[in-house]
């Protein structure tokens, strides 16, 4: 019950947001950051409330549609309480940041944001397949038009590109759903329960298990998260909905869209096809090292891009496919270092994302360009906002003691295990990373001010109220991880043993 | 399997006779009021299917809804099947009437003979959702094509209607002639022209030897040639674009959902009684025959769509891909495992309904813009967001629900195709069917980005009436609402052909 009104308080607060009359702007964006911070304080009530047990905890499942046995069954485990506490710390924080900068249509792009926060509450939260993939869809569609809406000048064609890759990667993954269902069990008895099919996954000579049907079915569910994460080679419309995006919507999609990604890989991928995974990533021959390789593509191929962009935002974009790279790699690595590490690095790059495409926005607010060069000496005349972007930068480009750190090196121990030539080799990506941040630092911040910018405000409280909450996190987790650890710790060890006995005998 | 003699069969014939009766009351009252402008004609028509309405509930009860009549001598049958086909055909009608009745392009003058033309292509459809005899299947056919012809030619003072009717009743003629001569080959094959016993003899007719398996498929070929043209399958799609784009928009919308759906019922009863045997599926090879044209209907009714600059046409190329989808479940009747043809069935029931709504709701708003902001270009929709939210909120709607995108019925409906597709390890042809979803959204998404992307340059506010929102909410609240309800599911599953 708590969980349900966590995922549709948001859905309800669009509806108020759609009665209300067009002109209370002022109105509607205190409703919005109302409807935003109940699942707030919830998902903190659930984040303290929440047993560390490999059990799912506050679920609920009700009959929805009985001619394909679809129910709408919801509940959380460590991974999902993570995530969704995520989502819904950043909700009020992007409601926040569109306070000023949303300048037509606000009523619109409430309603939309709020829609979409539904979408990402639920999805973390589905147990049912068809659910699961409902909500991934539903937020498909506000995010077309608050990137076409309210983007910059080239939005129409960064919002299409999202939407077409985004549902080229859904289809495939709708075919693969369908030959789950359809290989379940005989007619009458098939089922979209999550927990039930992995049960039905593990046992050995049910249709499930097939090692062939699983390789298969687990390359349908990757291409479609792979669009979202997303991994090279389907990445190119990220750079370019990041570009497009307002601040806000930066921030979801890098913060919780990206992550959705990573999670159907966790929660389908690993735990419904552990002899599909193995395959992919046991380290035997060109397959069995085909994911870590893909984690490894990721990262420096991600890392030298960031390098090469002189656009602010685009080189935000561009770090966050690097350090998506991390989560790869971890999760390939398949053992509790790699995956913990793996998921501990979805959740600071969240946070820390957020807190980049943040600063950008308070950057690009006050001088109406991104463009690094143009910029020079600004730690002078912004202090404030000095501080927090080096703090974000030297947690992004994971410095000890602060959060970006823990994960990427839980990340790549676990790696070194399997993938020793691999992980060595990604490490380069942390040194390209260190040096786009501390150049970028170098070029904006240090050195002789641009006369044009003599007059620049310094960031205002509303900004600073977006960035502290996210600032004090990266420091906690970088000083304290088990505080985040402890969550998922049973969740994981339950799926790194599950995963442990299938180890792809082809 | 017995059946009911001419007289006892008009009691259940009722609906039928109601409808030729208003279709003839509204010619007379048109010949006595006065005001050429009076709306009254179309008020009568609505009546009229109201009571046709009630008839067809009525007559459904008299008997057990599982209890098939078979009445005229076994000409027509009385059935779940044929009750659902006739209610959303005369659903189809009553919406097409009311959209007519706002439509500012119709010559008030004619519009007596044009409700009335109306009443009489629904008595055709009727019959096509019911014939069981080659013969009466033919005159169906072509009852709905010649009065087809006119309602697409109703616009006399436009040329691009003329030309719509004369390509339409060219092709039709062609199509119609090919269709009856693989009728009289089928005919000529078993001695009967009742479609039950076609399906007995023809595997006995093949087992002995009398006839070969070349000579039916290349019957069922020709016949499928009069059937494709009623759906609008590949390659006999060639009148659809011009004649939806001539012809005037409710009248469109009326052949883009009832036409098609009249086909496919006439179809899947036409190939399920006569040719649905195992033995029979099982020495043709049409299962193949009819998966690429349906691969090919869908791909390239989306293609085309693409490059369409003018809404109406775009509309026109997208219902071929709809048909394109829609075939993908017909070619399921060729599985010879009976749980999977009446998924394949279900789901092409289910879909229709869906396609119901979502597709009249897109042709309602062309409507309303043509008669409001006298335009059927895309360019006509840009900044329609600011100048009429609902009614682009609406459009967006049944735009992203012929997508296929989830939550929208549009997506439940290809849920149910897909998945009863892949049941029947169609698996390159569902896989089709879903690149051509993500290609149909890059042109329905034009719509919608010109609508909310792009500026109007004409900014005034469209105004509309009460009674436009109330309607456009009838095609809106189910768009959102039929997939996640449990009823149109058991519905579509449980009406079965014997």
């Amino acid at each position: 019950m708590l969980l349900s009104l966590m995922i549709f308080v948001p859905l309800l607060g669009m509806i108020v947001v759609l009665l209300l009359p067009r002109d209370s702007e002022e109105l509607i964006k205190r409703v919005t950051l109302g409807f935003t911070l109940i699942p707030l304080i919830l998902a903190v009530y659930l984040f303290i409330d929440y047993k560390s047990t490999p059990d799912t905890q506050y679920a609920v499942s009700v009959p929805w549609i009985d001619a394909f046995n679809i129910n709408y069954h919801i509940g959380i485990d460590g991974l999902s309480v993570t995530l969704m506490l995520l989502t819904a710390l950043l909700g009020p924080i992007c409601v926040l940041a569109s306070w000023r900068n949303i300048e037509k249509g606000i009523k619109a792009y409430m309603a939309l944001f709020l829609l979409l926060e539904t979408g990402m509450l639920g999805f973390f939260a589905a147990l049912d397949l068809f659910l699961f993939f409902v909500f991934f869809e539903l937020t498909l569609l506000p995010m077309y038009f608050l990137i076409g809406v309210w983007g910059g000048p080239r939005r129409e064609y960064a919002a299409i590109k999202f939407f077409l890759y985004t549902l080229f990667g859904s289809v495939l993954m709708l075919v693969a759903l369908i030959a789950v269902y359809l290989s379940s069990g005989i007619p009458g008895e098939r089922t979209f329960d999550i927990p039930t099919l992995i049960t039905l996954a593990g046992t050995p000579g049910h249709a499930l298990a097939d090692p062939t049907f699983q390789i298969w079915v687990f390359l349908g569910f990757f291409i479609g998260f792979a669009v979202k994460v997303p991994i090279f080679p389907f990445h190119t419309w990220l750079p370019d909905a990041h570009v497009e995006a307002p601040t806000a919507i930066s921030v979801i999609l890098a913060g919780v869209l990206l992550k959705m990604g990573t999670y159907g890989l966790v929660r389908i991928n690993m735990a419904m096809f552990p002899e599909g995974m193995a395959f992919f990533s046991n380290g035997i021959g060109f397959w069995g090292n085909s994911l870590a390789l893909l984690g490894f593509v990721n990262i420096v191929y991600g890392s030298f891009c960031a390098l090469a962009q002189t656009d602010f935002k685009k080189l935000v974009a561009y770090s966050s496919i690097g350090h998506m790279g991390f989560v790869i790699l971890g999760l390939a690595a398949r053992n509790t270092m790699g995956v913990s590490g793996a998921i501990l690095q979805m959740f600071n790059h969240g946070v820390i994302s957020a807190m980049l495409f943040l600063l950008v926005g308070v950057l690009y607010d006050r001088a109406h360009h991104r463009e690094i060069n143009g910029f020079g000496g600004l730690a002078g005349k912004m202090p404030i906002y000095a501080g927090f972007t080096t703090l974000a930068f030297m947690a992004s480009l994971g410095l000890p003691g602060l959060s970006g750190f823990v994960g990427e090196a839980l990340s790549l121990l676990g790696a070194f295990d399997t993938f020793k030539v691999l992980t060595i080799l990604s490490t380069i990506g942390i040194v390209v990373g260190a040096a786009y941040f501390l150049w970028t630092l170098q070029r904006v911040f240090l050195g002789k001010l641009n006369p044009k910018y003599e007059e620049l405000p310094e960031i205002n409280k509303r900004e600073i109220l977006t960035l502290v909450p996210l600032g004090i996190l990266t420091i906690v987790l970088g000083i304290w991880p088990n505080f985040a650890l402890d969550m998922f710790r049973e969740s994981v060890d339950e799926l790194v043993t599950l995963m442990n006995t299938f180890q792809a005998g082809l | 399997m017995g059946y009911l003699e001419n007289i006892p069969s008009l009691a259940y014939f009722s609906p039928e006779i109601l409808l030729v009766v208003f279709a003839a009351a509204v010619i007379i009252l048109d010949l006595l009021i006065k005001n050429r402008e009076s709306q009254k004609t179309a008020y009568l028509a609505l009546v009229g299917l109201g009571c046709t309405l009630v008839a067809i509930i009525i007559t459904n009860s008299f008997s057990d809804a599982n209890e098939t009549k078979n009445l005229f001598f076994g000409m027509i049958r009385l059935d779940g099947f044929a009750v659902f086909f006739k209610i959303l055909l005369l659903l189809a009608t009553a919406a097409t009437i009311l959209f007519s009745l706002r439509s500012e392009e119709l010559d008030a003058k004619l519009k007596g003979e044009y409700y009335a033309l109306l009443l009489a292509v629904t008595f055709g459809m009727f019959l096509m959702a019911s014939s069981t005899n080659l013969l009466m299947i033919f005159i169906s056919l072509e009852t709905v094509s010649l009065t087809s012809y006119i309602l697409a030619g109703f616009l006399t003072h436009s040329p691009r209607s003329s030309e719509a009717a004369f390509k339409y009743i060219t092709y039709g003629a062609v199509a119609s002639g090919t269709m009856l001569f693989g009728l009289s080959l089928i005919f000529g094959m078993v001695g009967s022209g009742d479609l039950a016993t076609i399906g007995q003899q023809l595997p006995i007719v093949l087992a002995n030897g009398n006839v070969t398996a070349l000579g039916v498929l290349i019957a069922i070929t020709f016949i499928l040639a009069g059937i494709g043209y009623k759906i609008a399958s590949v390659p006999f799609h060639m009148w659809s674009p011009d004649v939806y784009e001539g012809a005037p928009i409710p009248i469109t919308a009326f052949l883009s959902v009832a036409s098609k759906a009249a086909g496919f019922a006439l179809f899947l009863r036409f190939f399920h009684s006569g040719f649905g045997k195992p033995e029979v599926v099982q020495s043709i090879d049409l299962g193949l025959l009819l998966a690429i044209v349906s691969a090919l209907t869908m791909t390239i009714g989306n293609l085309a769509a693409l490059p369409q600059q003018n809404v109406k046409r775009l509309l026109a190329y997208s219902s071929i891909a709809h048909g394109g989808y829609l075939l993908m479940g017909a070619v399921l009747l060729t599985n010879g495992d009976a749980a999977i043809v009446n998924k394949g069935i279900g789901a092409i029931i289910f879909y229709l309904i869906v396609y119901f709504f979502m597709n009249l709701g897109a042709f309602y708003v062309v409507v309303l813009m043509a008669n409001e902001a006298g335009t059927e270009m895309i360019e006509g929709y840009r900044g329609l967001s600011s100048r009429a939210p609902l009614v682009a909120g609406a459009m967006a709607i049944f735009l992203f629900s012929l997508t296929g995108i989830p939550f929208l019925a549009g997506f439940f409906g290809k849920w149910v195709l897909f998945t009863a597709v892949l049941e029947g390890k169609l698996y390159w042809l569902a896989f089709v069917g879903l690149i051509n979803s993500v290609i149909s959204l890059y042109y329905y998404a034009r719509i919608a980005k010109a609508m909310y992307f792009e500026a109007a340059e004409d900014t005034d506010r469209l105004s509309f009436s009460k009674g436009t929102f109330a309607l456009l909410s009838v095609f809106v609240v189910p768009t959102i609402f039929i997939g996640l309800l449990n009823i149109f599911y058991s519905l579509s599953e449980n009406i079965k052909l014997q």
